[in-house]
């Protein structure tokens, strides 16, 4: 196997109350979709967080790329990476103007792939409606045509799908693996949903309470986890 | 105006944006400057500039310059109290997201002012209307001194105590119109199509 594109190790993360995160060893690979699961506040956001690089941790070390992160981190590296936040926030204007705004800011000021990435979500008819009095499911789904755009190598998302109906859902976890299978996107998906992990994920992490409990391959990690506690979450046991 | 503009939009973001001692009372005098008597505000400045105040060295009482810094008085807090509303407006997360999709710092500050933009235009309209609309201020520390000092907020009180009612219509339908001409020409910013990106 090659080198992991993320290696944690040692990583802690506190908001002022205890530890938010604290991981001893994660290593992300390249080309794989890896699901987060867990239950609210374990620390799925704060992880994803971290590996954007836009936070530094409290303590211990992330590499990224072979290389280990120093903090501000570059732009150039930073734009390595794109995240599609839980709770997008919108620019004002128009929908066409949040998708390219990405591209403008590296210079690119040709349209078509905006209109293409709105294309692809089913959103050509929303290009030029305002972006402010859209749903929160509309909202999501510009926010992940404004990451796709940038074609970024590394792709975040933070519950991609939390307010969107089956037939989105379906549309966008296609478009994650298309960007796997042609372009090599290695992609971390935080999700409250088993099965669109089971469905999607090559491994999948369960953290609980800021601990990450189990990493595996998918199909070990729903048969056969490790982790009794990863058993009892599976089962839907509240054990906490 | 300008210099109110110049002062209290930075002051207003520095409010929304930063966290330090003393903000909090630098905010309640920025909330309570919004809400004085612009005629009290002429007192002060008068008491200040008058030959036995403390700055009345400078000899600005009763002159154009005495007028700006009333009106500086009464629209900063205006300006900036506004400016800094329309700020904390913004979701906080905006500032993280603009990273997140590749801007640099530069470009992150220019896209939140972008953001900011609607709410500061009205903080200027605002600052704008306190001044124009000001006459006891200008009256206390300016004199009235007709070809000096007088504008036209204070003539049309002076042709209406003289019974020209006349002329202190048509003075008044001038300010309006003076209003509505810089009032439409700001509104042209807010309206205009907004270039994202750089």
């Amino acid at each position: 196997m090659t080198d992991p594109l993320f290696r944690l190790r040692g990583l802690r993360k506190s908001y002022g109350r205890g530890w938010s995160l604290r991981i001893d060893s994660l290593d992300v690979h390249r080309d794989q979709i890896l699901a987060i699961v867990g239950p609210t506040g374990s620390g799925k956001s704060t992880l994803l967080r971290l590996l954007h690089l836009l936070e530094a941790p409290d303590e211990g070390t992330i590499e990224f790329d072979g290389r280990p992160v120093t903090y501000p981190v570059p732009v150039e590296v930073l734009r390595r990476i794109t995240m599609v936040f839980q709770r997008p926030v919108l620019l004002r204007g128009t929908v066409l103007d949040n998708v390219r705004y990405g591209p403008l800011l590296r210079g690119r000021r040709d349209p078509e792939p905006a209109r293409r990435a709105l294309e692809s979500l089913a959103m050509s008819h929303l290009a030029h409606a305002r972006a402010f009095p859209l749903s929160g499911g509309e909202s999501q789904r510009v926010a992940v045509a404004r990451a796709l755009v940038l074609a970024s190598p590394v792709l975040l998302l933070d519950e991609p799908t939390a307010h969107l109906d089956p037939a989105h859902i379906l549309v966008i976890e296609r478009i994650i693996r298309s960007l796997r299978e042609s372009r090599g996107t290695t992609t971390i998906i935080v999700t409250h949903h088993l099965l669109q992990a089971r469905r999607l994920a090559d491994r999948v992490a369960l953290l609980l309470e800021g601990r990450l409990i189990e990493e595996a391959e998918t199909a070990r990690f729903f048969d056969h986890p490790d982790d009794p506690r990863a058993s009892a979450f599976l089962r839907g046991d509240l054990v906490w | 105006m300008a210099v109110s503009a110049a002062l209290g939009i930075p002051l207003g973001l520095l409010l929304a944006r930063a966290r330090f001692f003393g903000r909090g009372l630098v905010v309640a005098i920025v909330y309570t400057g919004m809400g004085f008597p612009p005629v009290v505000v002429g007192l002060a400045v008068y008491l200040l500039l008058s030959r036995s105040g403390p700055l009345g060295f400078l000899g600005w009482l009763f002159t154009p310059t005495a007028m700006v810094v009333a009106q500086v008085v009464i629209s900063l807090p205006v300006i900036a109290g506004l400016t800094m509303a329309a700020a904390e407006a913004v979701d906080p997360e905006l500032a993280l997201q603009l990273r997140s999709l590749g801007a640099n710092p530069a470009q992150e500050s220019r896209a939140l002012l972008r953001e900011v933009q609607p709410g500061v235009l009205a903080a200027l309209l605002a600052g704008f209307g306190a001044i124009i609309s000001e006459v006891g201020a200008a009256m206390l520390v300016g004199g009235n001194i007709d070809g000096q000092t007088r504008v036209l907020s204070t003539a049309i009180v002076l042709e209406t105590r003289r019974g020209e009612f006349g002329l202190a219509l048509a003075l008044g339908g001038a300010l309006l119109t003076l209003a509505f001409i810089v009032n439409a020409f700001l509104l042209r910013f807010q309206v205009a199509p907004r270039r994202l990106g750089g």
